[in-house]
């Protein structure tokens, strides 16, 4: 009698003792970031193992845009390292880079489609820019991926044709096209209603499953956080407050993580000198 | 008093150090253009031709239907105007003289390279403000793909062989339009007028005229790339360095005509 493999739906499950014990494929020490002269990231240390779906979760302000670029690599830090895949992402030379981005997908939060290509060309761009496959390969490979978002059938059309959850399969579609280990999501189910934000989870979830890749979701949705996580990072100011299981954070004392799963406002505490100084625009 | 002038003088010396900055830019991206066609293969990053073709088509063939109107409408009126102007002298003949020489040397390229500003250097800072604010640049730069390689080099080796194609296309034509003023006017059989031309214009200002219109082609490419790499704030962002990128585009077309038209003269 032949056996079925039946995919165990893994999430939210405590990650394998095997898994734990690998080098981790994301690291970043001590990371701290400017613009122009102001500190963003003060001091960040993640890691992230194989398999693995980490949530960098924080409101409006709290640098996870720019913990996300630095670990792109579109944004250079001022100290700290980031090591992705064991590689040092900004000690490396250009080549090792192209290198090392061939095996990392990004899906941007606004798609990032480029709108001179339909969909199928966008999806097969990095295969046409990487690999020396023949055409009809490539065809056949974006569209095993555009199967895998549920996308079949919308080969031909433009990104200004397609609906904002379409866009974000679409950006999916072009991240794993090449079967990268790494998977970067920015904001993957903002601003699409509750149905078609909880099937791009559920896209996420089996992805990982499926191809076993380690996965970093940005996103300030609470409830596509807890149903996606292995694990959540919590960014408030630039700092980490907590990183920790979907149990762990919802049970943290802190007050800061509480006030933004309740969604309260903080109310700023602020001394009347302060306060003074504001009102007239003068200087500390 | 003496702090106004000196927030004047800091926000010239700011002015001054970015309008630098912008030349180094040019520069940059000049260079990288060349090495990624150079060493493109090399690395498994070639430059691609269909993407430099498909410019091509853009910057050149589309635009021929205006750059041949405009062409013909200044022919006939540097005819007009030189009839006109020589007839004080009764020495209405010389006109060809007047028209075969400025039409080659200066009005073809000078012409041409505005409208390509008007047209495709508007575009290309418009296109690449809007892939910077989509983040398609970043998601050219995630994949590996550089985007000098992709975008930048098709775009200037398009204009770079466009813009003189163009250029002597519309001198032609311009040549064409004096000619028929000129045999409606003067009576002046065309073979005649050929024959003048053959005799008036040497190889050299053809060479001097093309080799300008190169010059403005990798200019308008430099100028439109780097102001639409500078958008930032929306679309009022794009629209505003689309508007800054044709006016800095003209204004360096027409100073550095006149750059190498001294140049040229005095050698």
């Amino acid at each position: 009698m032949s056996t079925i493999a039946i995919s165990e739906h893994r999430s939210n499950a405590p990650a394998d003792p095997e898994l734990m014990a690998a080098p981790p494929m994301i690291e970043v020490r001590d990371l701290i970031t400017h613009y122009g002269t102001r500190e963003i990231l003060h001091g960040i240390n993640l890691s992230v193992r194989q398999g693995e779906i980490m949530v960098i979760m924080g409101g409006s302000g709290s640098g996870k845009s720019t913990l996300l670029n630095a670990l792109l690599g579109l944004l250079r830090p001022t100290s700290g390292t980031i090591r992705l895949l064991g590689q040092d992402l900004n000690a490396i030379s250009d080549v090792e880079r192209t290198k090392l981005r061939q095996k990392m997908g990004v899906a941007f939060q606004g798609g990032a489609l480029f709108s001179s290509l339909n969909v199928l060309e966008n999806i097969m761009l990095p295969l046409r820019e990487h690999t020396k496959l023949d055409r009809n390969t490539m065809r056949i490979m974006a569209r095993m991926k555009m199967q895998v978002v549920s996308l079949s059938g919308f080969e031909n059309l433009m990104p200004a044709e397609l609906s904002g959850g379409m866009i974000k399969r679409a950006a999916l579609a072009r991240a794993i096209v090449m079967d990268p280990r790494i998977l970067f999501c920015d904001e993957p189910s903002a601003g699409l209603d509750p149905v078609v934000s909880s099937a791009i989870d559920e896209l996420i979830l089996n992805l990982r499953d499926a191809m076993g890749m380690s996965i970093v979701v940005v996103t300030h949705e609470l409830e596509s956080a807890f149903k996606i996580a292995d694990r959540i990072c919590v960014l408030d100011k630039g700092h980490i407050l907590t990183v920790g299981t979907v149990e762990e954070v919802r049970n943290s004392a802190n007050e800061r993580i509480q006030n933004l799963l309740n969604r309260r406002t903080e109310a700023e505490v602020l001394d009347p000198d302060e306060y003074l100084r504001r009102l007239t625009g003068m200087q500390q | 008093m003496l702090a106004r002038v000196g927030d004047q003088m800091e926000r010239m010396g700011r002015a001054t150090a970015a309008g630098m900055a912008e030349f180094g830019l040019g520069a940059v991206l000049l260079a990288q253009c060349i090495y990624w066609v150079v060493v493109g293969h090399r690395r498994a990053q070639p430059v691609r031709l269909d993407a430099a073709f498909a410019r091509c088509m853009e910057v050149g063939i589309l635009a021929i239907p205006i750059v041949t109107l405009m062409a013909l409408t200044i022919g006939i009126m540097l005819a007009i105007q030189g009839i006109y102007s020589l007839r004080v002298f009764g020495a209405e003949e010389q006109v060809v003289l007047g028209v075969g020489m400025s039409v080659v040397r200066e009005f073809g390229p000078l012409i041409t390279g505005i409208l390509v500003a008007g047209r495709t250097g508007s575009s290309l800072a418009a296109r690449i403000g809007t892939m910077r604010i989509s983040q398609e640049i970043d998601a050219l730069s995630v994949m590996g793909i550089n985007p000098v390689r992709f975008i930048v080099a098709p775009a200037l080796i398009a204009m770079m062989i466009m813009v003189p194609t163009l250029t002597f296309w519309s001198s032609i034509v311009m040549l064409a339009g004096s000619g028929w003023y000129i045999s409606v006017d003067l009576g002046m059989s065309w073979a005649a007028y050929i024959e003048r031309l053959t005799e008036i214009i040497k190889f050299g200002d053809v060479l001097h005229g093309l080799g300008k219109s190169l010059l403005f082609g990798v200019l308008i490419t430099l100028v439109g790339v780097i102001n639409g790499t500078l958008v930032s704030g929306g679309a009022e962002g794009v629209g505003k360095m689309t508007t800054r990128s044709v006016v800095i585009s003209i204004c360096a077309i027409i100073v550095t005509d006149m750059v190498f038209a001294f140049i040229a003269t005095r050698s």
